[in-house]
């Protein structure tokens, strides 16, 4: 059982896919009611799982002696391996892809275009991230990063708004751009060391040895460039993140959720995974770097969401913002005090899983306006197509009218703000921490960010639920108990570790720790 | 061997001369007109349960003019299945005149001949004629439409770049008996060791390879390739794009590495001394997938689409050329193998929606998924595969390409080069995708069902790009076994 719970957690899901395939072609595709259930049940099955392998999760134990693990030859001539293992870094954003895939496919129910195709390349994507946070094989961690892009082309591209089909493919080729880097930096990988491997565990001990050079350059500098590009479009780092905005307002807003709770962190989990432990000299050098453009992003990030008057926009560019604290977080693994480099790799771990529920949070309740009002302007743009709208509130006073949605939105606002006792606070506060003990200058720049954040949020929850009632928007419904269900777990999560980060803190602080170490013995 | 001892192994091209006669009589007698499509199907089929038996063998025939080892057979199995497939489904393709079936089938045959001679020569002369013998039933074939404009303008275009390619190959391969006194390829490869002044190695070796190069369409040779592409009828475009082409590196593989290298096997590692022709296939890989590429991105002609692709692949393909070893010529066949599905399927799509829809543009295939889900799924695997995206096994091709430069330590720059390329290559494969799913149309659609052929054969070739990902071990065994020239 404990050794197959991961290869099921990857595979449940594609067998749903499949499933669903069999059930089109007996009863024909147009009972869209099958295809949600089927999709419910199998991620269902698939966050079951997620929870067994949590309570029998060891942090204290290795990939290598862990009893989840799973390591079998999948391609014997260049020595790939079917490498499965779970650790205290990846065990949280397992957790996250499986609760937010379950609720993601809750939160779909309305969908009734093409339902066999949204629900199929639903649990197909969600199989691909489940893929990239397992696979200890970096052959098989790229197979899974790259599936995960087509489904995602599919749902961007025919469930999304006007511009989708921009969206989705300007979404594919940049995040194709960096990857196909990244398969020139696995090839180097595999050649380069010795023995030829592409797994991950073996590499961290080989990898050390390559002392050759290219162009002038040494082949470990080039190969943790090219690793760069592909991680950092996928954060994003600016200059990188244009095809975030846009792909967030297209996409439908599941996908949104997905987007930008889960594959936003495979970037950085992708520099604390491969990027430290593998190239842990360059990684160093380039932490000053690394952390001038996590403070970049935050700002950058947090100055546009301000600009922003479409609400989704705003919470993209939130996201952006958020992003940067998890960057300066791991470039304070460089820091000399113990105590500085843990708060700044334990604080970004932890942002990647609670900026994972807050924005999945921030996105469902975006969504759900959406879905009764049909658009989403704070402030309508000034050549709207109704011209009398043009430069009016798109909202304003529903406070009133919807209370229990506002007090929800509330929360979540104040949780993408950092209010202490909400999740966030505790993540930016540790990010913080460690950025301090080496950036001095750059964390007190990058503290301007909680500033912005306030604003924006602020300001976007003023227009929308205080004030008079827009009349438009008299007869507007509360919040269903489905949408109840899917956003009440996300809000008792960010609650639970805004108070008491504790569990989550034990459980991924001794992965950080072996990172850490390695870090420590370059410096 | 002697001619008369060489002909026990040479039943597989026998048993297609004899067909090839067989049509041709055939077609003449009214009656027995509509056995040429059953007998020119039966004498492949025939044909390859011979050539299965004698895999594995190696030898020099007809005093050696043609050699038959299991190198010659992976490409001979290639040409079977390719010319089997093509001529089962021009039955199937509404241009083409049936009254000529006949005759057209006897082409193909002839090609398929050709291709085999091209395959296994190993004498001067051999390889020029064999290589005219496929060209010049080519040249038929693309201007098959008798009455379409534009298939006679390929067909004149295929004729005149080709009669020039093959003069200037004829006029290098003159030369090259003119240095060293001989038409047989082992001779001639001893001979070239001894030469001191490299120069003149060079300029016959490029004049070969523009002949060669005008085969596979290599740039800067590839000029006819669009519109004879585009001009001749979709089965004999599907058959061009793959065919001819893997003969072509067949040949291309067979003489450079029998002549121009220092070993003058297979098993090589190292070019002829002083002669550095690498860079130049290097040059010439980048110059292709690039221009290939760049061409494609403006097509809005599904056919052309795919013509400037096939362009790029041979970029890719040529960039293990550029590695002399015997794993990279591993990774040129393994992709040749995997491009022979995924190509065939994209054209066989092609022409279901030129038959049905009469689709030739992009934007005639808006909402195709909704009027054959099916296929349209396939033909979305099949455009990932070409891509080179994995869960699929054009992404294995690509990969084992790289693999060869990293490997080898060389060409990082084309490496890079080929990696921006297969960027470039998403956006105008996915502009088919987004045609048939992204677009939304208006109304009710209706299905529309292929034939059971045409749509079986779409599905079987485009279900070996996920096979060939999820277990590619034993096909990359076979090809290591059929790595093998004969020599003397």
């Amino acid at each position: 059982m404990e050794s197959s719970i991961l290869t099921l957690l990857i595979f449940v899901p594609v067998a749903g896919a499949v499933l669903m395939l069999f059930f089109a072609m007996l009863y024909g595709k147009e009972n869209a009611h099958y295809y949600k259930w089927i999709a419910a049940i199998t991620t269902g099955i698939q966050l079951v799982l997620a929870g067994i392998l949590y309570l029998n999760f060891d942090p204290a134990l290795s990939i290598t002696e862990s009893p989840f693990t799973v390591q079998l030859n999948w391609i014997t001539h260049f020595n790939i391996q079917y490498f499965l293992g779970v650790d205290g870094l990846s065990i949280p954003m397992v957790l996250l892809t499986a609760l937010l895939s379950f609720i993601c496919i809750i939160s779909s129910w309305k969908i009734e275009k093409q339902a066999l195709g949204y629900f199929s390349l639903f649990l197909l994507l969600d199989a691909g991230m489940m893929g990239v946070f397992l696979s200890m094989d970096f052959f098989l961690f790229y197979i899974f990063w790259e599936v995960m892009l087509l489904p995602m082309y599919f749902l961007i591209g025919i469930w999304g708004g006007p511009q989708r089909m921009y969206a989705a493919i300007k979404f594919f080729l940049y995040t194709l751009f960096g990857s196909v880097f990244m398969l020139l930096a696995l090839l180097a990988l595999y050649y380069y060391s010795d023995p030829h491997t592409f797994s991950l565990i073996t590499l961290i001990q080989t990898v050390g040895s390559i002392d050759a050079t290219l162009w002038g350059l040494s082949v470990k500098y080039l190969i943790w460039m090219a690793l760069f590009i592909g991680f950092a479009i996928k954060v994003p780092i600016v200059p990188f993140h244009t095809w975030l905005p846009l792909a967030h307002v297209e996409a439908p807003t599941a996908v949104s959720v997905i987007l930008a709770g889960v594959l936003l962190k495979m970037g950085t989990y992708g520099f604390l995974r491969i990027s430290y432990p593998l190239l842990p000299g360059e990684m160093v050098n380039f932490a000053y770097i690394l952390a001038v453009l996590g403070v970049i992003n935050i700002i950058w990030g947090a100055t546009n969401a301000i600009a922003q008057i479409d609400l989704k926009k705003m919470v993209a560019y939130s996201s952006v913002s958020h992003m940067g604290y998890v960057l300066l977080g791991i470039a304070a693994a460089i820091s000399d005090s113990p105590a500085g480099a843990q708060a700044g790799m334990n604080g970004a771990l932890m942002q990647m899983f609670n900026h994972g529920t807050i924005t999945a949070m921030l996105f469902l309740l975006v969504g759900m306006l959406y879905d009764r009002t049909h658009h989403r302007w704070i402030v309508f743009p000034n050549d709207y197509e109704k011209p009398e709208l043009a430069g009016q509130q798109g909202f304003g006073g529903l406070g009133a009218k919807v209370p229990v949605y506002t007090g929800f939105v509330a929360f979540a606002f104040f949780a993408g703000l950092g209010l202490p006792a909400l999740s966030g606070f505790i993540s930016e506060a540790m990010c913080f921490i460690g950025g301090f003990s080496v950036f001095r200058t750059l964390t007190i720049i990058a503290t301007l960010g909680i500033l912005l954040n306030a604003i924006y949020f602020l300001r976007a929850y003023q227009r929308i639920f205080l004030g008079p009632l827009n009349e438009t928007y008299k007869d507007l419904p509360d919040i269903t108990h489905r949408e109840l269900f899917t956003i009440i777990p996300l809000a008792a999560l960010i609650l639970f570790f805004g108070v008491y980060p504790a569990p989550l803190l034990d459980m991924i602080s001794p992965a950080m720790d072996g990172i850490i170490k390695i870090v420590q013995s370059v410096i | 061997m002697s001619n008369l001892s060489s002909l026990s192994f040479y039943i597989p091209e026998l048993i297609i001369i004899t067909a090839i006669l067989l049509v041709i009589v055939l077609d003449v007698i009214p009656v027995c007109k509509k056995y040429t499509f059953p007998l020119s199907l039966g004498a492949i089929l025939l044909a390859s349960v011979f050539l299965w038996q004698s895999y594995g063998e190696s030898h020099g025939l007809f005093m050696g003019m043609i050699s038959i080892d299991p190198f010659s057979h992976f490409f001979k199995m290639i040409f079977l299945l390719s010319t089997f497939s093509i001529i089962l489904i021009s039955r199937y393709e509404k241009q083409l005149d049936s009254n000529y079936s006949a005759e057209y089938n006897a082409l193909l045959l002839i090609v398929l001949l050709g291709m085999f001679l091209m395959s296994s020569s190993i004498n001067l002369i051999m390889i020029y004629l064999s290589i005219e013998l496929v060209s010049i039933p080519s040249y038929i074939l693309a201007g098959m439409l008798k009455n379409d404009k534009e298939s006679n303008e390929a067909s004149l275009k295929y004729v005149i770049f080709g009669s020039f390619a093959s003069g200037l190959m004829l006029f290098g391969l003159s030369i090259l008996y003119g240095i060293t006194g001989s038409t047989d390829i082992g001779v001639i490869t001893a001979a070239l060791q001894a030469i001191e002044y490299p120069l003149s190695i060079y300029f016959p070796l490029i004049l070969i390879l523009v002949g060669f190069g005008y085969k596979i369409s290599m740039v800067p040779f590839h000029f006819w390739t669009p519109d004879v592409y585009e001009g001749a009828p979709t089965p004999i475009t599907a058959f061009l794009s793959v065919a001819p082409k893997a003969a072509g590196f067949a040949i291309l593989i067979r003489v450079f590495y029998t002549m121009f290298t220092l070993e003058g096997s297979v098993s090589a590692t190292l070019p002829l001394t002083n002669i550095n022709w690498p860079t130049l296939i290097a040059v010439a890989s980048a110059v292709t997938m690039t221009l290939g590429n760049l061409l494609a991105v403006q097509q809005e002609d599904v056919k052309r689409l795919l013509a400037y692709s096939t362009i790029s692949h041979v970029g890719f393909m040529l960039m293990a050329f550029a590695i002399i070893s015997p794993d990279a010529v591993r990774a040129i066949m393994l992709y040749l193998f995997i491009y022979l599905f995924m190509n065939l399927a994209a054209f066989y799509m092609a022409i279901f929606a030129s038959n049905k829809l009469n689709a030739h543009h992009i934007n005639d295939w808006d909402g195709l998924s909704r009027k054959n889900p099916v296929l349209c799924a396939f033909m979305a695997l099949t455009l990932i595969s070409l891509t080179g995206l994995p869960p699929t096994a054009g992404f294995v091709g690509k990969f084992y390409i790289f693999a060869e430069l990293f490997k080898h330590q060389q060409f990082y720059w084309l490496a890079v080069v080929a990696i921006l390329n297969s960027v470039v290559s998403l956006y105008y494969y996915f502009k088919i995708i987004k045609s048939m799913y992204l677009v939304d149309v208006e109304g009710e659609v209706n299905k529309i069902e292929a034939h059971p052929v045409v749509n079986w054969s779409i599905i079987l070739f485009s279900a070996q790009n996920i096979l060939f990902f999820i277990y590619w071990e034993p096909l990359i065994g076979f090809i290591e076994k059929s790595i093998n020239l004969w020599s003397g």
